[in-house]
């Protein structure tokens, strides 16, 4: 194990929290702001995957097909809030569950009907091929550079809108008090319907971005999502920085664990047995993580405030 | 108010009842039940299955061994219980004659004491399970594929014949991960650099990849199959390792995965059974007429598929349609006397069978990206398991 190798590593584990961020701070908002559990967010990642690889393909350009992309999944997003989601707020969390998961069935099926079944062709924009040399001696994808700069151009954003712009205070606002923000004449529905929608736009530049390196599949959704909870937990429902914190805190011990764990339980027990026990280990890793930020820290490790 | 008179009405069903029975008795109609994943991400896999068994409807004009056919898909959602209940509903509300499918070996295992028990025949078209080509092989239990480790060990046997050493080693962390690495493992006696198994249904291969990287291998054996393998494959290739590092995979560079990753697949070998260039008049005559209906390749799973139906057509057409002499259809099928996609083949004794094993190597036809038989690894390989089969005929 070398420095230049645990650098890498980093790097993985640090591309890995952003995309996770990216679908984290979607779910996080709408959770902690209109206390919805939407198990149908990664459904939105899947439609603007879909829709991006659709509009390059329609377009021949990657950057049209991106905005039309984003912009798809936007009012799809809004769409499924005004539709099915609205009616939901009151009911308790079961039944949002039962219905986000429909949804989930509904996308899928969707999708399947009007793509099919198999795997879309789905590849990075040509300036954004190839690789960087680092300065370890090592290459690394550009592709993969630039999803980290992107995830952190988002973090930035984000933390602009929600704390220093008039639309943040409102959806802070109506975190904490949502009657007492209607009753100052604030459209609180309208807000809800617009943090959907760029929570839904978020998740969707998740899915583009994850298109060129992941699978383009009905279904895609549902294997990241898992992981989303688990980073929202443990940063905290209804906090951006806690899904900043959360998602890169997931991604980078779940990289390290399954690059270094088993060589470094060599160390520890017998080869053999490090062989069997390590990659055991680290697919449970980034659950024992929240297991113990649940028994320290039950609201996360930035609880949002009020609500 | 009139009220329809209940007799006259009761007398009306009963006598339709009583003209339409004798005429369902005339027609022998023969019942195949075919299981397969035909929801979620693996769906894609029971489509092209369920298409190839259309060719062979097709080709057979509709009539399986002579015989009027009704095909009863199931989906096991690849979840042995949901195969299990799919097969019962098949055995005992349409009662079927045969069931034919599955991709999963943990589905078949399930599923295939419940079509034996109910004294009707399996026809397997994927799942290689060794218990199956073992100790539980059944009289009752054919396959047109293959045991799971016949594949890798023909990998094993490329690789060791030709000197490949200081290899690296990847598969899911699942048993079928390691059976194919002990199939493998079988044949090739180089050096290990390291084995890596990963999280079963992984999207993210780039840490693995960096380690891979640092180890430095000659050449890296992998095993990645569906989802998977598309997500390995391109980010093999993103990583810049495609053409730096020989990939040799089984059951992970396919007619799916290609369309999904083109480029990236180029220059990467597979070993395989079949592959749709294979010079067999049969094989030929199915990926002409797959290629003229569905506009695509055929792809591994979907020959097998086609070969079930086929190997059922044979036995039922030389029983004359007898299907209620099990013992003679199992007679006929011992004898695979059909055109098989693999060409002419025999069965070994545990209905497992004897056959070719070829090198792979995804390459660059015009536009398209296409696997093409390199040479033959095996000719008329037997599974390593059959010894352990009691069954005598």
């Amino acid at each position: 194990m070398t420095f230049s190798l645990v650098f890498e590593q980093l790097l993985n584990g640090l591309q890995y929290g952003v995309m996770l961020f990216l679908m984290a701070a979607g779910l996080t908002l709408v959770l902690g702001i209109m206390n919805m559990v939407n198990l149908a967010h990664g459904s939105l990642y899947m439609v603007g995957a879909y829709l991006a690889v659709a509009a390059t393909q329609w377009t021949g350009s990657y950057v049209l097909g991106l905005v039309l992309g984003l912009a798809g999944t936007l009012v799809v997003g809004m769409l499924v809030e005004v539709i099915a989601l609205r009616a939901l707020y009151q009911r308790d969390h079961l039944d949002q569950v039962l219905a986000t998961f429909g949804l989930i069935l509904f996308f899928n099926e969707l999708i399947a009907i009007v793509w099919g079944r198999a795997a879309l062709f789905a590849s990075p924009p040509d300036f954004l091929k190839g690789h960087i040399e680092l300065f370890t001696g090592s290459r690394y994808p550009i592709y993969r550079v630039a999803i980290i700069l992107v995830g952190f151009l988002i973090a930035v954003l984000l933390w602009y809108v929600v704390t220093q712009t008039r639309l943040g205070m409102l959806i802070r606002a109506g975190a904490s008090n949502r009657a007492m923000v209607g009753a100052l004449g604030i459209n609180i529905r309208l807000l809800y319907t617009v943090v959907f929608g760029f929570g839904a736009a978020l998740a969707g530049l998740a899915g583009i971005l994850a298109g060129p390196i992941y699978n383009v599949q009905p279904g895609m959704g549902e294997l990241i999502l898992i992981q989303v909870f688990v980073v929202i937990v443990i940063g905290g429902i209804g906090s951006i920085r806690g899904a900043m914190v959360g998602a890169l805190i997931v991604g980078i011990v779940d990289t390290l664990g399954r690059a270094f764990l088993k060589p470094l339980l060599g160390h520890v027990i017998s080869p053999p047995a490090a062989e069997s026990a390590g990659p055991a280990l680290a697919s449970m890793l980034i659950y024992l993580i929240m297991a113990v930020v649940l028994a320290i820290r039950p609201a996360g490790l930035f609880p949002a405030r009020g609500g | 108010m009139i009220k329809p008179n209940r007799a006259l009405v009761a007398g009306a069903i009963a006598a339709a009842l009583s003209f339409a029975a004798p005429a369902q008795a005339q027609q022998q109609k023969l019942k195949i039940g075919f299981i397969s994943t035909f929801s979620g991400p693996q769906g894609v896999m029971g489509q092209f299955m369920k298409e190839s068994v259309e060719i062979a409807l097709d080709q057979l004009g509709g009539k399986v061994g002579g015989l009027e056919t009704e095909m009863f898909y199931g989906d096991d959602q690849v979840k042995p219980d949901v195969g299990v209940q799919v097969a019962e509903e098949m055995l005992k509300k349409h009662q079927v004659d045969f069931v034919s499918g599955i991709i999963w070996s943990n589905v078949m295992l399930a599923v295939v004491p419940v079509v034996t028990g109910a004294g009707k025949i399996m026809v397997g078209s994927n799942a290689g399970a060794s218990p199956l080509a073992g100790a539980q092989c059944n009289e009752l239990y054919f396959t047109t594929s293959w045991n799971n480790d016949q594949t890798p060990e023909a990998m094993g046997k490329y690789l060791q014949d030709n000197g490949v050493n200081d290899i690296y080693v990847m598969a899911p962390n699942y048993q079928a991960g390691k059976d194919m690495v002990a199939g493998l493992k079988r044949y090739y006696k180089g050096r290990i650099v390291e084995e890596t198994y990963t999280k079963l249904g992984q999207q993210d291969y780039q840490a693995e990849i960096s380690q891979l990287r640092s180890k430095n291998p000659k050449a890296v054996f992998a095993f990645f199959p569906g989802g998977m393998g598309i997500q390995f494959l391109k980010q093999y290739d993103q990583a810049g390792l495609r053409g730096q590092i020989p990939l040799y995979t089984v059951y992970t560079v396919d007619e799916i995965s290609i369309p999904a990753v083109r480029d990236a697949a180029l220059g990467v070998w597979e070993t395989r059974f079949w592959s749709p260039d294979i010079k067999v008049p049969a094989s030929q005559k199915f990926v002409a007429d797959y290629k003229k209906k569905f506009g695509k390749l055929p792809v591994f799973y979907g020959a097998q598929s086609y070969d079930s139906i086929m190997l059922i057509d044979s036995a039922v057409r030389a029983t004359k349609g007898n299907l209620k002499d099990t013992k003679a259809l199992v007679q006929e099928m011992r004898k695979a006397n059909f055109n098989s996609v693999r060409g002419k083949f025999q069965y070994n004794v545990n209905h497992h069978p004897i056959q070719n094993f070829y090198l792979l190597k995804a390459v660059k036809t015009g536009n398209d990206i296409e696997m093409h038989i390199e040479k033959t690894i095996f000719t008329n390989h037997k599974d390593s398991y059959f010894q352990d089969c009691k069954m005598k005929w």
